[in-house]
């Protein structure tokens, strides 16, 4: 699996770079949102704003008001939790043209509570207006920045950094979902980092006949619950989704909400954080600890179908995990 | 567009209206016009370059709040003129002086009077506290804090495409209880928005009463001069100070004037309601038959007829 270096700092740059009304904005964060080579280079497309977020959320909505289409860069937990109103009367409410890049979304940080955002994804899609992405590998990183910028009002989108692996040969699209595998028997939902945990455990899970459907989200609002609801009637034990982020008001809940309205009953195991605060730690760590990885999710397969795999964790360590180059060769899996 | 009358005429007519209809409609935020009414008289009649105003002289009803669908979805903004390269921008930071602001829209021409009689109606756009939707509000502003905020954003856009127009922001004293104020005042400074400016109503009241004893902000000319403002301070009734204030040069700085007024200038009956000043309601007819006596011989103005009540 090929893994990509800052796939944001240079998809970022040469994209703002042709468009002179995106502007980059930096709460003090600007390294550790790989946004310091576009500072150096562009310093009149770059402000800094200093650790002051609740102006930045207004003033960002001024310059959406003037006509530009700022990014904010900030970790994902500082561009909604202290300045919660400032984002609904400054930026949301009259939708304006902004962009809030949120980084180390949910677990990704090994900062402990206060730097994890653990319920963004519930607090945005409730705001009206809001768009919400999740991106989940190098390519969706790269091009959700062009992506993000054609949306006509807000959007938030959970970034991965450093390090990101290619798992997508095709660019994100807002409003399509990735079908991965197309199996029978357990559908599996799955977003940002918790999708590549979740191809590691198909592979397995295939090889022990278990046959699996497998959704990667990177759209979280709108919220394509008609496809959901589709691929939910077409499997015979039920459905699990799997999340970097607390399970109420997440992809569980939009995926419970789909189902109830369709009127479909499916049972339904929702991996993530269960009504808890996170603590600090690797995000392996983090992910075997909370119940969100590869081992997880067998274990909710297993509960589902009502039948054990036999799958330990050592053969999931070793599963290979291949990118995956087009979306006939992943529905033939 | 310039109005005809003089400053200190329209303030005086601001007064008489708010008074009229507060005590009309058995309540109203009246010591707000008391105190700010030669601002906003001055801001709309000489120190703002204001196109004429955009919207119809009635405002038209509520009409949606901004979504994807609204495609008519239109701000109060045209209602201070179109939004153009040449032209100021105000935004009216305490949303709780929408009443005042009304008022001040009818004296100097750019509302109708029945748009008043619209005030806090369901349906309407005229909202109590002021939306971004109703009449001469161009961004909301209802939660305190966030206005210069938006103001010094607006102003750094404007300065980087090169337009003319400067961004004004009316604040209210509260206001420095808020942190988000001191952000926005060292953000302007730290990138020298000059083309922002600011009126801060300084009447030292605030919802609970006299703000020294809901919490002191200390002495705020010079924080905000700590903060990297421009400060002028000025009697807020006095307005060839006002107009004085006006012209302090800010080169490279946010300029914010004080303007020191009373919460009950031209409305001295109202002391009696000190320090429960933010909104005047009335307990008793009699109350309100005698503010109405009292107040109108204040003002020079026949009491409001209340017929048969």
């Amino acid at each position: 699996m090929e893994m990509v270096n800052r796939p944001y700092a240079s998809a970022f740059e040469s994209y703002a770079v042709q468009h002179p009304e995106v502007l980059c904005l930096s709460a003090d964060l600007t390294s550790s949102c790989e946004i310091d080579g576009f500072r150096d280079r562009h310093p009149e497309q770059f402000l800094s704003l200093g650790m002051a977020e609740q102006n930045m959320l207004s003033f960002a909505g001024g310059l959406g008001l003037a006509g530009f289409r700022p990014f904010l860069h900030s970790f994902g937990v500082f561009l909604y939790r202290r300045p919660y109103d400032q984002l609904m009367a400054s930026v949301a409410y009259p939708r304006r043209k902004v962009r809030l890049m949120g980084f180390l979304p949910g677990v990704t940080t090994p900062g402990g509570m206060t730097h994890q955002a653990i319920e963004d994804i519930a607090v945005m899609r409730t705001i009206p207006n809001m768009t919400v992405l999740e991106t989940g590998d190098a390519t969706e990183v790269e091009s959700v920045v062009a992506e993000a910028d054609t949306v006509d009002g807000p959007v938030y989108v959970r970034i991965l950094r450093g390090s990101v692996p290619r798992l997508f040969d095709t660019p994100l699209k807002i409003g399509k979902m990735r079908v991965l595998a197309e199996g029978s028997d357990v559908l599996v939902v799955t977003a940002g980092i918790t999708t590549e945990e979740a191809i590691r455990a198909r592979n397995a899970l295939g090889r022990a006949g278990v046959s699996v459907r497998h959704l990667h989200l990177n759209t979280l609002k709108p919220f394509d619950a008609a496809q959901i609801v589709e691929h939910a009637a077409s499997v015979k034990h039920g459905v699990i989704t799997m999340e970097n982020h607390l399970v109420a008001g997440g992809i569980g809940s939009m995926v419970a909400e789909a189902l109830a309205e369709a009127g479909l009953a499916r049972r339904l195991i929702r991996l993530g954080l269960q009504d808890t605060y996170a603590h600090g730690g690797s995000r392996p760590y983090l992910m075997k600890y909370y119940g969100m990885d590869a081992t997880a999710l067998v274990a909710a397969v297993e509960r589902l179908t009502g039948q054990a795999t036999g799958i330990d964790e050592d053969s999931l360590a070793a599963a290979r995990v291949d990118a995956v180059h087009s979306t006939a060769k992943a529905e033939a899996l | 567009m310039r109005n005809e009358r003089t400053t200190e005429e329209i303030a005086h007519a601001i007064r008489a209206r708010v008074f009229e209809h507060t005590i009309r409609n058995n309540g109203g935020y009246l010591s707000q016009a008391a105190s700010a009414a030669e601002q906003l008289a001055f801001l709309y009649n000489e120190a703002l370059n204001l196109g004429p105003s955009t919207m119809p002289m009635i405002p038209p009803p509520f009409s949606g709040v901004p979504s994807a669908e609204n495609t008519e979805y239109r701000t109060g903004a045209g209602y201070n003129g179109p939004f153009d390269v040449v032209h100021d921008r105000l935004f009216i930071a305490p949303a709780h002086y929408a009443l005042v602001a009304y008022a001040c829209l009818i004296e100097v021409g750019r509302m109708a009077p029945e748009g008043l009689e619209m005030f806090n109606k369901d349906g309407s756009s005229v909202e109590m506290i002021g939306a971004e939707h109703s009449p001469g509000m161009e961004v909301h502003n209802g939660t305190l804090g966030i206005g210069l905020s938006t103001g010094a954003g607006l102003a750094w856009g404007r300065k980087k495409k090169g337009e003319e127009g400067e961004v004004c922001v009316f604040m209210s004293d509260g206001e420095v209880q808020e942190g988000q104020t001191w952000e926005a005042v060292q953000a302007a400074a730290f990138h020298q928005i000059d083309n922002l400016w600011a009126i801060m109503d300084v009447n030292r009241q605030q919802c609970d009463g006299a703000m020294d004893s809901v919490m002191e902000v200390g002495d705020i000319a010079t924080k905000l001069r700590n903060f990297g403002a421009v400060v002028a301070e000025v009697d807020a009734h006095d307005v060839a100070a006002l107009r004085q204030a006006k012209a302090t040069p800010h080169e490279g700085q946010p300029l914010i004037i004080l303007a020191h007024s009373s919460p009950t200038h031209g409305m001295e009956f109202l002391r009696r309601r000190f320090p429960r000043l933010h909104y005047v309601r009335f307990r008793t007819a009699e109350e309100r038959a005698e503010m109405n006596t009292a107040i109108a011989a204040e003002l020079g103005i026949a009491p409001v007829d209340l017929g048969e009540n």
